[in-house]
């Protein structure tokens, strides 16, 4: 009875170990994100809260949404520097409209998206048709819209009065407002209960589908208790955040943004061509280019886009702020190009993933948040985070280079 | 008894599953100029490399001995001193630095201080540039004068250090008739002032010229030294023995394929290089293959094979000057690689690693990159769709990989290459333009890419085949073109073509073709 007990867990032991070394880089990425995030739970119990956990989603929701677009930035072998200060004049413009002239909250952000979009198309233009490396765009990009940000305000911060009720005004709430009650509950909030479980049915959903599929092409998957292992504990975790969540104001608008933008660009680059595309562009251009792959489009487009996510975090960010300031933004490029390369993403392009990017700026965002809680000044916090992003890149060429010499 | 300044003797040289160089003599005489010549792959560049120490002592069997004593470099600063100097096809120079910083690089002349002193720096090379007849001024920059300044800084380089023994890599490939004549006439001087030098080159005519001995190299071996004294060592007979292998069975029979209407023709195509304005590289070429057909071009390094072929796929290289071209019987102008791909072109790179794949990408991401589009509606791929087809590559092709979600820089060479050609098969191409297709692959591997021409023929697919390797040409062609000089010099049927008579148009130089 024992040895026939035993000799399945030992399969599966190896399976797991298999799963992990098969993406040592995500895999490594992920746990060293459970291991800070256990830290903070022993070192401090206010650190699991509801309030605390749903404080870290509204306070670092714009630099997940850089990280995204900057994850395609860097995959097509990229940088861009740029994306603080589009962010800051996005927000800018945004505010100033809301009022100096009183436009309602759809005008300003699709006001503020679209001044995005024109920024990602000016330094696209400079990289595509110039030809000039995006490291050198941004930085012109970098002086330029953080100048234009200054004119918009005339160098000072302007805020956004909150009106009379408990209601703020609903641009502001974008970013600090609740889906709450909705469906009633005893200090568990069902609605947000229900959308977190929609959200793990989806995700069995879509795990047990690809597997369909991989098993018609004879591909090789992990063995059925490991997939089983796997998708419980995934949704354990959705449920037990979702429960977390729930003790507290509600479901917040950011996190359904976030959520929806993270799903539409996991989509984008593992699904369509112009995902392929990008990642041919950053792995080999010659090969790319001698494949038929406009390089020029790709290299526009990624800017472009990466434009649109700025604009996008520009709202997010002043809506947060109820206010917007000349220096909004500054240094939030290195935050979301930290968090790519915590992620996993290659240093010379062609590598990287959506997910990872969420992880490596979650790590950023707990550890933060953890290191605040605890009291711990600024001056350690930057320290700390830098040698974060060092050791994780480390980590990352460290693997590599086994695999190669392999 | 002559006084030998070099000997090598028995040198083996091995690469991870290839051997480069098997018992390899060579011994040049004080003061004479050496040629060696072989076909591209014969191991000349690999031998050059073992004698200056690139390749350490070590690494190789056999001895060299530098007069009279037995020698072992372990790097290129032990064979350089010695006197040793070898001057690759590829300069090595820093582009955006002056000729003068050029020569003493690693060598810069300093003050007491230990600051460069930059009046000696430019006078002490304003007089190795005259020894070399290099006239221009020293602190130019080596971006802004040709090619053939570019080789006599090389050798005023050399000559600095003391050369004994200078070796010179296709020393004339990239430069015109006056640069060439002069850098001719230097290596004649310096044999006057006692230097010996080794050269490896491809122009016969320039070797009959200069050279006092020829060594032929074939498949990594020595096969014969020809003294250009005697009257019997005519280019013909240095050709002879360049090719002379016998074709064994390397090549899988082709029967019954018909060959049907003209598929791809071209004409009059000029291309210029992509920098150098004026320097013509494909000079009016004009071919055509036919469905079913396999055609050769057959064309030694420089003469602008893959210049050809890339700039007819989609302009991908150099300046287009003029030229017209028909796919099916209808006239196309193809602009970029996309349209090049619609029309149904496919071109197999010679440079895998560089041009062809994405190495960090899987198996199935780089076989379906060229013909996406079908499998992707409205922009979405179809991915239970792309695992079907790399499957089915992978099985008729023998791809060995553990999975189609393999790196495929983790691949052998040769599996490599049937990556690169399922990439291109999966587009469904009526013409494909296969440019070095063994490269760097073992014999099966070469067997199985050769078995696959066949059957694209079969199918109907017209393939043109550029290669240097001749044998490979008679034994996959249907007919050969011979290309030299950017000028098509031949179209030779199978029947009547011997690897002698396609040397000998290959090594046609321009005035003879007038």
């Amino acid at each position: 009875m024992t040895t026939t007990l035993e000799a399945p867990t030992q399969g599966l032991g190896g399976a797991v170990v298999k799963l992990l070394s098969r993406n040592l880089r995500q895999s490594g990425i992920l746990m060293a994100f459970v291991v800070v995030f256990l830290v903070f739970s022993v070192l401090k119990a206010e650190f699991l809260s509801p309030t605390n956990l749903t404080n870290i989603i509204l306070q670092y929701s714009y630099v997940l949404i850089l990280a995204i677009g900057m994850l395609m930035v860097i995959v097509a072998a990229q940088i861009d520097l740029a994306v603080g200060s589009t962010l800051g004049l996005t927000g800018a413009i945004a505010t100033t409209l809301i009022v100096k002239a009183g436009a309602p909250w759809w005008a300003a952000v699709l006001a503020a998206v679209g001044v995005g979009l024109l920024c990602g198309a000016w330094q696209g233009f400079w990289v595509a048709v110039v030809g000039m490396p995006g490291f050198i765009v941004s930085l012109g990009g970098m002086l330029l819209f953080r100048g234009l940000t200054y004119r918009v305000l005339n160098n000072i911060s302007l805020t956004i009065p909150s009106t009379p009720g408990s209601e703020g005004p609903p641009y502001v709430s974008i970013a600090n407002g609740f889906l709450n009650g909705l469906l009633g509950g005893y200090g568990y909030d069902v609605f947000t209960i229900v959308i977190f479980g929609l959200a793990a049915v989806f995700y069995v959903v879509t795990q047990l589908r690809a597997r369909a599929g991989q098993l018609k092409y004879r591909q090789e998957v992990s063995p059925l208790p490991v997939f089983i292992v796997k998708l419980v504990v995934i949704c354990a975790i959705i449920m037990w955040f979702g429960v977390q969540i729930s003790q507290d104001r509600g479901l917040p608008y950011i996190l359904i943004i976030l959520a929806a933008l993270i799903m539409i660009y996991t989509m984008v680059t593992q699904r369509t061509s112009f995902g392929r595309h990008v990642y041919a562009v950053g792995g080999n251009m010659l090969a790319a280019q001698l494949t038929g792959v406009k390089v020029k489009w790709i290299n526009f487009w990624v800017f472009v886009n990466m434009g649109f996510m700025a604009g996008v975090a520009g709202v997010v960010y002043s809506a947060r702020m109820s206010s917007a300031q000349p220096s909004a933004g500054n240094g939030f490029e290195l935050d979301a190009i930290a968090a790519c390369f915590i992620g996993g993403a290659s240093t010379l392009g062609g590598i990287g993933r959506v997910t990872g990017a969420m992880i490596g700026g979650l790590i950023m965002a707990v550890l933060n948040n953890g290191m605040e809680l605890m009291g711990i000044e600024e001056s350690y916090r930057q320290m700390v985070k830098g040698l974060v992003l060092l050791v994780a890149v480390a980590f990352d060429l460290v693997i590599k280079r086994r695999a190669e010499s392999k | 008894m002559s006084d030998l300044i070099l000997q090598m003797r028995s040198i083996t040289k091995t690469f991870p599953g290839v051997k480069a160089l098997e018992n390899v003599n060579l011994d040049v005489e004080r003061g004479e100029i050496h040629a060696i010549c072989g076909e591209n792959g014969a191991g000349k560049s690999t031998l050059m490399k073992v004698l200056s120490g690139v390749h350490p002592h070590g690494t190789y069997s056999g001895e060299i001995i530098l007069d009279g004593q037995p020698a072992t470099f372990s790097s290129i600063s032990d064979s350089e001193a010695k006197g040793i100097v070898i001057i690759h096809q590829e300069l090595a120079l820093i582009p955006h630095l002056s000729i003068a910083e050029n020569i003493f690089l690693r060598n810069e002349r300093k003050n007491s201080l230990g600051l460069i002193d930059w009046n000696r720096t430019n006078s002490e090379a304003q007089e190795l540039m005259e020894r070399v007849g290099l006239h221009e001024n020293p602190t130019t920059l080596i971006s802004q004068i040709g090619v053939g300044k570019q080789q006599l800084v090389e050798i005023a380089k050399a000559v600095y250090k003391d050369v004994r023994l200078l070796i010179l890599d296709e020393p004339t490939s990239a430069l015109n008739d006056t640069d060439s004549e002069h850098l001719l006439g230097l290596i004649r001087q310096f044999k006057q002032q006692g230097i010996t030098c080794i050269m490896i080159s491809h122009k016969l005519s320039e070797i009959a010229e200069i050279a006092d001995t020829t060594t032929v190299i074939r498949d990594g071996k020595t096969i014969e030294s020809l003294d250009m004294a005697d009257p019997a060592s005519t280019q013909d007979r240095i050709i002879r023995s360049m090719v002379g292998r016998d074709l064994e069975h390397r090549y899988p029979e082709r029967v019954g394929v018909a060959i049907g209407e003209e598929a791809f023709r071209v004409e009059d195509w000029t291309v210029n290089h992509p920098t150098q304005a004026g320097r013509v590289i494909v000079d009016h070429a004009g071919f055509n293959v036919r469905a079913g057909e396999v055609v050769g071009i057959a064309g030694l390094m420089g003469a602008g094979r893959t210049e050809l072929a890339m700039s007819l796929f989609g302009k991908s290289y150099g300046r287009f000057q003029g030229g017209r071209m028909w796919l099916g019987g209808q006239e196309v102008r193809l602009n970029s690689v996309s349209e090049a791909i619609d029309a149904g072109l496919a071109y197999v790179t010679e440079d895998r690693k560089r041009y062809g794949l994405n190495l960090i990408e899987d198996v199935r991401v780089n076989i379906c990159s060229a013909g996406l589009k079908q499998l992707t509606k409205v922009g979405w791929i179809n991915a239970n769709e792309e695992l079907r087809v790399a499957e089915e590559y992978r099985d008729s092709m023998r791809i060995k990989t553990p999975s189609v979600l393999y790196p495929v820089g983790k691949l052998s060479g040769g599996n490599q290459q049937k990556v690169v050609v399922a990439k291109w098969l999966y587009t469904d191409p009526r013409v494909l333009i296969m440019d070095e297709p063994t490269r760097g692959i073992d014999v099966g591997a070469k067997y199985e890419i050769y078995t696959l021409i066949n059957q694209m023929v079969a199918d109907g697919k017209a393939v043109v085949v550029i290669s240097s390797e001749l044998p490979e040409l008679l034994g996959v062609c249907d007919r050969i073109y011979t290309l030299s000089f950017g000028r098509i010099t031949g179209n030779v049927p199978r029947a009547e073509a011997t690897q002698e008579n396609l040397m000998e148009l290959m090594t046609q130089e321009k005035e003879e073709v007038r």
